[in-house]
């Protein structure tokens, strides 16, 4: 009885530990931000990891789930005779829901667990111990461009997903099933919104960039340091992500539908 | 260090790209043309009922748009809807003596407000009142006169 308590109570303790621990890394990481404006290359070599390196997936995925939705949408609201909403069914849908969650899922498992495994191996064979010993702050140094090169990477790749995907919701809409091209594009821009869907879903893309890298930066900055220990960290990394990614689109749908 | 070009080159190919399908969803998907203008003047108009007429629903004049509903309140002393509309500047010839309608876009659509030029010399201008409105039609009441003429007709 006592000792399920006492696992309890340990349980709970870790779990806030843990969750201080990461928030104090974040306050390191972003502190370490101004001193990138120093050295832009460690910048732009992270968004070439996260950004160009995620692009092809990103762009492939998002071509077949407009087309996807463009035979579903199409086939449902041909019942209706309602073809011509298509367009706008296809680009509510990406803009403000799937661009930004699946481009962030997709992230989370293309760059999230490269850069858990990374920084975990960094660890394990003391790398990072290694820069300290040469008083360079691996937060600063290491960390720091990783976390702004997500955080200016996801935007970019939500807006390529949705972009495309409208693109393939119109080529399978327009192309194959004869809606209307007019309509499609027309009753799409009356009825999508600047504010209340696009900058939305940058808004979101924002959040998942900077929940997605710092989770897994955190899991990599303090795996344990043996090959099974980075090997768990990076799954645990892509679950956290993944649920974390989705739990938040809920928060911030209501957030967002709320006012 | 001899591949740090061409990373800048493909790193530089990935934000213009990401940059363009911002400004493809801004432009072409979403209504940032159609919104254009933002400036124009404001028309207000009293409605007996307005249905269920939303802010930023367009006010649109022989089909075409011409402006969008910028506020909807209950105006406590004509005990009607108030509805102020922002038309576009450019369309400053709409007579004072127009009649302004609520319509339905379809059988489920939207509503939105029509306006019917009138044949005055005179023309709206800011915060002018347009004096002839009719209201939404409203479902319920539009069958609880059918119903009613239909007794009627049977009973006699």
């Amino acid at each position: 009885m006592l000792a399920s308590l006492a696992r309890l109570g340990g349980g709970c303790l870790q779990g806030l530990e843990r969750l201080g621990r990461g928030q104090a890394l974040l306050a390191r990481m972003i502190g370490g931000m101004p001193s990138l404006a120093l050295r832009p290359r460690l910048l732009v070599r992270q968004i070439y990891n996260v950004g160009v390196l995620s692009m092809a997936v990103v762009i492939v995925s998002g071509l077949f789930v407009g087309m996807v939705l463009g035979l579903q949408g199409h086939s449902v609201l041909s019942r209706f005779g309602a073809e011509e909403s298509l367009g706008v069914l296809v680009a509510a849908a990406l803009v403000r829901e799937l661009g930004p969650v699946l481009a962030a899922l997709l992230v989370a498992g293309r760059a999230g667990s490269a850069l858990t495994a990374e920084i975990g191996l960094m660890k394990a064979t003391e790398q990072l111990s290694g820069l300290e010993m040469m008083a360079v702050d691996p937060v600063e140094r290491i960390l720091a461009p990783r976390l702004l090169g997500g955080l200016v990477a996801m935007p970019l790749l939500a807006a390529l997903f949705s972009s495309l995907g409208v693109l393939g919701g119109w080529f399978v809409g327009v192309g194959l099933l004869g809606v209307d091209d007019g309509a499609f594009w027309g009753q799409m821009s009356s009825r999508i919104d600047l504010d209340e869907d696009v900058l939305n879903g940058v808004v979101k893309s924002l959040v998942f960039g900077l929940v997605v890298t710092w989770i897994a930066l955190f899991q990599g900055y303090h795996a344990v340091p043996t090959s099974e220990g980075v090997s768990r960290a990076t799954t645990r990394s892509v679950v956290h992500a993944a649920l974390a990614v989705l739990g938040l689109d809920f928060v911030l749908t209501a957030i967002m539908l709320g006012d | 260090m001899a591949r740090t070009p061409t990373i800048e080159i493909l790193v530089g190919a990935f934000v213009a790209a990401g940059l363009v399908a911002l400004l493809f969803l801004a432009v072409r998907v979403s209504n940032l043309g159609a919104a254009g203008g933002g400036e124009g003047y404001r028309v207000t108009a009293l409605f007996d009922n307005v249905g269920s007429l939303k802010v930023r629903a367009p006010v649109s004049m022989a089909g075409v748009r011409i402006g969008r509903v910028e506020n909807i309140r209950f105006d406590p002393e004509a005990l009607q809807a108030l509805v102020t509309m922002q038309i576009d500047g450019e369309i400053d010839r709409i007579p004072d003596d127009t009649l302004a309608s609520i319509f339905t876009a379809g059988l489920l659509g939207e509503q939105y407000v029509g306006l019917d030029p009138g044949g005055s010399e005179s023309y709206l201008r800011e915060g002018d009142r347009i004096g002839l409105t009719q209201s939404a039609l409203v479902l319920e009441q539009m069958i609880g006169q059918l119903l009613f003429s239909n007794q009627e007709e049977t009973s006699e």
